[in-house]
């Protein structure tokens, strides 16, 4: 039985994809190897775990303003997110997201990364503010 | 939004697409925060290091530096944040040909754009130090948190593109830092303690950005009973922007948009969350790593003032850093000129360490850098270091100067 999510409206195209949930923040400097395409920051929750083509949900930005150039030359490259899910953006994470053209969301009814789990399928609506979710066992 | 009706021909095309394309990047991200309108800004400070540009951003500058003169030309002063290269001592650490290729190619086009390659994070150390209201488009953690609470101007991180769109309109989308009402304090943290030297200032802001979680947050510091120097609050914001992802502070009695902190909060302060020394301790305890061999020391993020590199040469003159052991300090083009008239420069490169221009050191493609070097254990005086090569496969070690430098000349982590 799928649900659906309600947050601000967010950026970029309309996505489907597998979700890969933390209670952790995001940096693409700090936690990723963008070559593997991998977490790699061995104090991240995901650490070793492979992001490319999956839905991220986590709980915020972190670090510095990298993010915003690399996040394009990810989806360049083929090695970025379907989308990326936070309970609260900050302005590189929503610049990065303009630029290269990924889904995008923040601000959603209750913490996102206890209403989607590593596994559920999630079609993700950044224009509406709107995601649903069919979980794993569903 | 509401838009000027030169916001609106800049949107139309009208001057050019560069600028066109500009806007539409700044209308994406002010819809999303929500933004009334643009407000005027008076400087751009830009990161576009060639490792986070990657091809195909430098594929977009060449793109945009196609354009014709008066379409492309940036409309305020645009300044950078540090490169990826030092041309002179890129060979010696491992970088490659195509590395500095990368970087050439995003030079000419930043230039065609009239751009200023300062290459430098302190810029409000070196450059054109921001004043209080002043609005700016400021592009690194570490310069964006000291220009909102050291000097009382008003500007959110704005990342490479968003600069960029930001030097090609004149503008950025009036929300966050750019509003009164988002620079009143969310909490309090009272220090039992002076920290003693710029480790122990990027420690405590580390240990206050661990604690919050969100951007929207602004810290008040209190128990800081005189003021601190300009490297010490280098240090203390750049590590609270890179823990916490925060950008900007208030230190009543020593930023200047409060005297106490009362006048920052509308009803009552909430309850003070005390950091002590014990807090510290701990901090430094999750670095720690005595004994171990230790591969580069490195002094940068924040790139070094005059007065760190002075400092340096103290501590290095008459004295040979390990065989086993590398030694760099980053500082900017026109601090490293000065370094080098007053010598500087001679006394810490005499030592067998390496004076970088113009970089730093997790913006020079750190991974593969430690790769081509064999490096793993790194040591630094900057929190904000320490918290970011983590990722890049280093293992690293927070401590003073002197200790940083002590283990460089024995060759393992004292």
């Amino acid at each position: 039985m799928s649900r659906v999510i309600r947050a601000h409206a967010g950026i970029g195209p309309s996505v489907t994809g597998t979700a890969l949930v933390a209670a952790d923040h995001f940096s693409a400097r700090y936690d990723l190897d963008r070559i593997r395409g991998v977490f790699s920051r061995p104090q991240h929750a995901l650490y070793g775990q492979g992001y490319v083509g999956r839905v991220l949900v986590l709980l915020g930005a972190k670090g510095g303003v990298a993010t915003s150039w690399m996040l394009r030359e990810m989806v360049e490259r083929g090695m970025a997110p379907a989308a990326l899910l936070l309970n609260t953006a900050n302005p590189i994470m929503a610049q990065g997201a303009a630029f290269a053209g990924l889904a995008f969301m923040d601000r959603f009814e209750g913490d996102v990364t206890m209403s989607i789990h590593t596994g559920d399928e999630v079609f993700v609506e950044p224009a509406a503010g709107r995601v649903t979710v069919r979980p794993m066992s569903g | 939004m509401r838009l000027t009706e030169e916001e609106q021909a800049m949107q139309a095309g009208a001057l050019g697409a560069p600028r066109r394309w500009a806007i539409e990047q700044q209308l994406a991200v002010g819809r999303f925060f929500d933004a009334a309108d643009f407000v005027p800004v008076s400087q751009v400070h830009l990161m576009a290091d060639t490792e986070s540009l990657g091809d195909s951003g430098v594929d977009m500058l060449e793109q945009l530096a196609r354009a014709p003169e008066a379409e492309r030309r940036v409309r305020v002063p645009t300044i950078t944040d540090p490169r990826g290269i030092d041309f002179a001592a890129y060979e010696r650490l491992g970088q490659t040909e195509r590395m500095a290729s990368l970087e050439r190619r995003s030079i000419t086009a930043f230039r065609a754009m009239g751009v200023l390659m300062t290459d430098t994070c302190i810029n409000y150390q070196t450059i054109m130090p921001p004043v209080l209201g002043e609005h700016l488009a400021f592009g690194d953690t570490g310069s964006t948190i000291y220009a909102n609470s050291v000097m009382g101007a008003c500007s959110n991180f704005e990342g490479g593109p968003a600069a960029l769109a930001a030097a090609l309109t004149g503008r950025v989308p009036r929300y966050g830092y750019h509003l009164p009402e988002s620079r009143r304090g969310t909490a309090v943290f009272e220090f039992d303690f002076r920290p003693r030297d710029l480790a122990d200032w990027g420690a405590s802001g580390g240990i206050v950005g661990r604690a919050l979680q969100s951007y929207w947050q602004v810290p008040v510091i209190t128990g800081i009973s005189s003021a601190p120097t300009s490297d010490e609050l280098k240090h203390f914001g750049a590590a609270l922007a890179s823990f916490g992802t925060v950008a900007l502070f208030h230190m009543p009695g020593v930023t200047p948009e409060a005297r106490d902190v009362g006048e920052l909060f509308d009803g009552p302060a909430p309850p003070a969350m005390r950091i002590g020394e014990n807090d510290l301790a701990a901090f430094y305890a999750g670095y720690g790593a005595l004994g171990d061999k230790l591969d580069v020391v490195v002094f940068a993020a924040p790139q070094l003032s005059l007065i760190e590199l002075d400092q340096l040469a103290r501590l290095l003159a008459g004295r040979r850093v390990n065989a086993t052991t590398t030694l760099l300090a980053a500082t900017s083009p026109e601090i490293k000129a000065a370094a080098d008239r007053m010598g500087l420069t001679a006394t810490i490169e005499g030592a067998g360490s390496v004076v970088l221009a113009g970089v730093c050191f997790y913006q020079m493609h750190a991974r593969e850098i430690g790769e081509a070097m064999g490096w793993k254990r790194l040591m630094s005086n900057s929190a904000k270091l320490v918290n970011i090569i983590g990722g890049y496969g280093y293992r690293p070690t927070l401590a003073s100067m002197e200790r940083c430098v002590a283990s460089a000349i024995a060759g393992r982590v004292l």
